[in-house]
């Protein structure tokens, strides 16, 4: 059957997630959220906040092309993309986020653009993950 | 209500607390804490979204904004719109900590941080700051749950402000009464409240003011008029109980729908606050009594009743009154103090009334003129009607009054508690409640099951009366521990005696209104009273006898009596030393304390409002109390003479008896006190 196939997939890309904790349970509670009323929230939610990030993303890594590299800002937007992935259960973008942001605080630039490096990568493999699996 | 609940979204109910004040609209209380009107501020579109989800999931009334200056305007223009405030530290626009800052000073509201900034010195400059609370991001839902608790919070601690400062406008609305805070003059923090009220009750009430001219001659609740109210809301159904209808059922001539709707507010707050207590609380009547009793000693017990009536009233949910009286009346054993718990239940209802009363007041003194024994207002009135019947009937001694009142008191204490609910003294209720019961606890939200405390106390009230006013001096006696505790509880002292509707006056903080409310609503309530004087003063005899007086007032309309010293009501009747009585607010045991300890300042002012209003309340009384005996015959004496504190509040007490006190105390608030034409 299509549709259970569908659904199969679905399910298997989810668990996928949580099992390479990609995701975590903020995301279930997320979907808990979700209701009759508005049954692809947990989409909208994610489909703003990989617009939100990608903004983000790209503001940092010109900042850090800047020189001089203005180290505030990129904590601040670090420290939004903290906010949001958390909120959204990104975990792993998450923790390079916070990574990102101790090497930064310890005034580690180069570390810092190695940070955001993996960071844009680690978002990059989340945001594809996750768009599939909501067009599905 | 003024708030214009609808500012958000005029939640439902549970924001409405506040709303209903003007009694126009006829919240739900029971929904509580849906409804509750959140605003969302944060400059993360995706957090925004989820939280507004999150939020809307706990049935709560969201707004968002994801800028900290669109959120600022939001409130300055819709000041009663919204109950609480979350907002995010880092923003682009303005710091978040400043937008606390802001919000604390315009409009104190409760204001919740979060951020997914977890460090401790994030976390404690929102502390310095006056956040109510911090999150951590990523917030989780079982966090939002639960952030009702801080407007409950901040609205108990306001009303107890209120009350302090004497002015129970009842505005229990939420706690945009930052101008109150300065009430507090003593422990009376259901300034707030009153702060509110009156900022509501002016916005409000205008016309009230016609009525009487002026907040005063609010109508006096008396217990009959309570009684009635209680009806004709019982009638109707707590629901659907809207000031009209009451009014139209009621058919008491000179009664204005504003005095309907400001006392039903109160009521309200009574029933929720019983209700919040939760009915087991109720139960533990008995063994709050013993806690008390235990503290208070005798007297206690009668004062125990007092107590709870006034913790009922200030603090103690109105479930807690009703167990109180239930316990006194099961008691019977307590001492005649049994009136006492009655009482104070009225006078914690009363309490609230009046402070009901007064926002919306002033035209309900008309009506209190003659009912002024109403002091119970919120008190069901059954309760009160019975007890302080027989309060009345008894009123031998002052007490008798309290013991009318005391039913009376009880039900006002439930009806307080809904008051009192509404931005009631819990403050004050929780000191008072510290033996008893932690009836203010309940508080905020179960104005249902004050509805059902209600009833509960009333069947109490009567209860109380016959089998016990022991029941009554436990209660007493746990409101008079709290009393003792807090020297300051005047402000639940306040609840105590006012109970009847002095509840109120707790929050005036004046404790005039207060005192008058105490002693008079005391009138079941005296023995609270008494309690406090009992146990404050216990070297002062004055108190004693006050209690004396007040246990043998409650006692005798309860016919309980007996278990108060009856000496003591001699000693009230007589007009208690006036050297003893006079000098000393303190004296005034307890009572005095905690009537004036909420205004403690105002103390000998109040006495005065007191004896004023006692004396006022004495001629009602007269008309209501019926009895008008005891104490109550003394009591213009009393208050005449003494004026002392203690003077005051036998005369309270005794007006009481006449039941009337009770009312009085109620009205004392804001009305009576003006009124008293000493």
């Amino acid at each position: 059957m299509e549709s259970k196939h569908v659904h199969q997939q679905i399910a298997a890309m989810r668990q996928s997630f949580f099992d390479e904790e990609v995701l975590d349970e903020k995301f279930s509670q997320l979907e808990q959220l979700e209701g009759k009323d508005n049954p692809n929230f947990v989409e909208e939610v994610f489909t703003m906040y990989f617009r939100d990030s990608t903004a983000f993303l790209e503001t940092i890594e010109q900042a850090m092309k800047t020189i001089p590299i203005d180290s505030i800002k990129v904590d601040n937007i670090l420290h939004q993309l903290k906010g949001s992935s958390a909120s959204v259960g990104a975990n792993k973008v998450l923790k390079e986020v916070n990574k990102t942001r101790q090497v930064l605080g310890k005034g580690n630039l180069e570390g810092t653009k190695a940070g955001i490096l993996e960071l844009r990568k680690e978002y990059d493999s989340f945001k594809a993950k996750l768009e599939p699996y909501f067009q599905v | 209500m003024k708030n214009s609940s609808g500012g958000k979204g005029s939640m439902s109910t549970a924001s409405s607390i506040t709303t209903w004040k003007a009694g126009d609209v006829v919240p739900v209380p029971d929904q509580f804490p849906a409804g509750l009107r959140v605003l969302v501020v944060d400059d993360d579109p995706t957090c925004l979204i989820i939280l507004e989800k999150m939020l809307r999931n706990c049935s709560y009334d969201v707004t968002k904004c994801n800028r900290a200056e669109t959120a600022l305007l939001k409130l300055r223009e819709n000041r009663n719109g919204f109950d609480i405030v979350i907002s995010d530290v880092h923003m682009p626009d303005m710091d978040g900590f400043k937008l606390l800052e802001h919000i604390g000073l315009e409009m104190d509201l409760p204001v919740i941080m979060m951020s997914a900034d977890d460090g401790k010195d994030v976390v404690m400059k929102g502390v310095t700051h006056g956040a109510c609370d911090y999150l951590i991001k990523p917030v989780r839902i079982e966090a939002l749950k639960n952030i009702w608790q801080h407007v409950v919070r901040k609205r108990k601690n306001e009303w107890k402000d209120l009350e302090q400062s004497g002015s129970v406008e009842e505005g229990d609305r939420q706690p945009k009464q930052s101008e109150d805070a300065d009430y507090s003059s003593s422990v009376n923090e259901g300034n707030w409240k009153s702060s509110k009220k009156r900022k509501d009750d002016e916005d409000e009430t205008e016309d009230r003011d016609d009525t009487s001219t002026l907040k005063k001659p609010r109508v006096v609740w008396s217990v009959e008029l309570h009684q009635q109210f209680v009806a004709a809301v019982n009638q109707l159904g707590i629901d659907k109980a809207v000031p009209k209808k009451i009014l139209e059922l009621m058919n008491v001539p000179g009664l204005t729908r504003e005095n309907v709707a400001s006392h039903l507010q109160k009521y309200r707050l009574y029933l929720r606050r019983l209700s919040g207590v939760s009915p087991h609380s109720c139960n533990p009547n008995n063994s709050f009594m013993n806690p008390q009793d235990e503290t208070f000693g005798p007297l206690s017990s009668v004062h125990g009743l007092d107590l709870q009536t006034l913790t009922a009233t200030g603090q103690l949910p109105a479930q807690c009154l009703a167990t109180l009286q239930a316990a006194v009346l099961g008691r019977s054993t307590a001492k005649s103090s049994i009136p006492m718990p009655l009482v104070n239940q009225r006078n914690i209802f009363s309490f609230e009334n009046p402070k009901l009363r007064f926002g919306e007041g002033q035209q309900q003194h008309v009506n209190n003129n003659n009912k002024q024994v109403n002091l119970l207002h919120g008190i069901p009135t059954t309760m009160e009607s019975k007890q302080l019947t027989s309060l009345r009937h008894t009123s031998q001694s002052i007490g008798n009054v309290n013991m009318q009142v005391a039913p009376h008191g009880a039900q006002s204490s439930q009806n307080n508690s809904s008051l009192i609910e509404m931005g009631q003294p819990l403050s004050r209720v929780q000191i008072l409640n510290d033996s008893t019961v932690p009836l203010s606890v309940g508080q905020p939200i179960v104005p249902n099951g004050i509805a059902a405390n209600v009833s509960t106390r009333n069947g109490i009230p009567e209860n109380i009366r016959a089998p016990g006013y022991n029941l009554v001096s436990q209660t007493s006696s746990i409101l008079n521990f709290p009393m003792n505790h807090a020297s300051e509880l005047p402000v639940d002292s306040f609840s105590l005696r006012s109970t009847p509707g002095m509840s109120d006056h707790t929050s005036k903080g004046a404790f005039h209104g207060d005192f008058n409310s105490e002693i008079k609503g005391s009138g079941g309530f005296l023995p609270t009273y008494d309690v406090f004087n009992d146990y404050q003063y216990k070297s002062q005899n004055w108190e004693l006898q006050n209690a004396g007086m007040i246990l043998e007032d409650s006692q005798h309309s309860n016919s309980l009596q007996g278990n108060l010293d009856l000496t003591q009501s001699v000693l009230v009747q007589q007009g208690f030393p006036s050297g003893q009585i006079n000098g000393q607010n303190r004296s005034v045991p307890i009572v005095s304390k905690v009537m004036f300890s909420a205004g403690d300042s105002t103390e000998p002012g109040n006495l005065l409002n007191v004896n004023h209003h006692l004396n006022t309340i004495r001629a009602d009384n007269t008309v209501r109390v019926k009895s008008g005996s005891v104490a109550d015959g003394n009591p213009s004496n009393l208050f005449a003479d003494h004026f002392g504190q203690e003077e005051l509040m036998i005369a309270l007490l005794k007006q009481q008896q006449g039941i009337a006190p009770a009312e009085n105390e109620f009205d004392f608030d804001g009305y009576s006190l003006d009124n008293i034409p000493v």
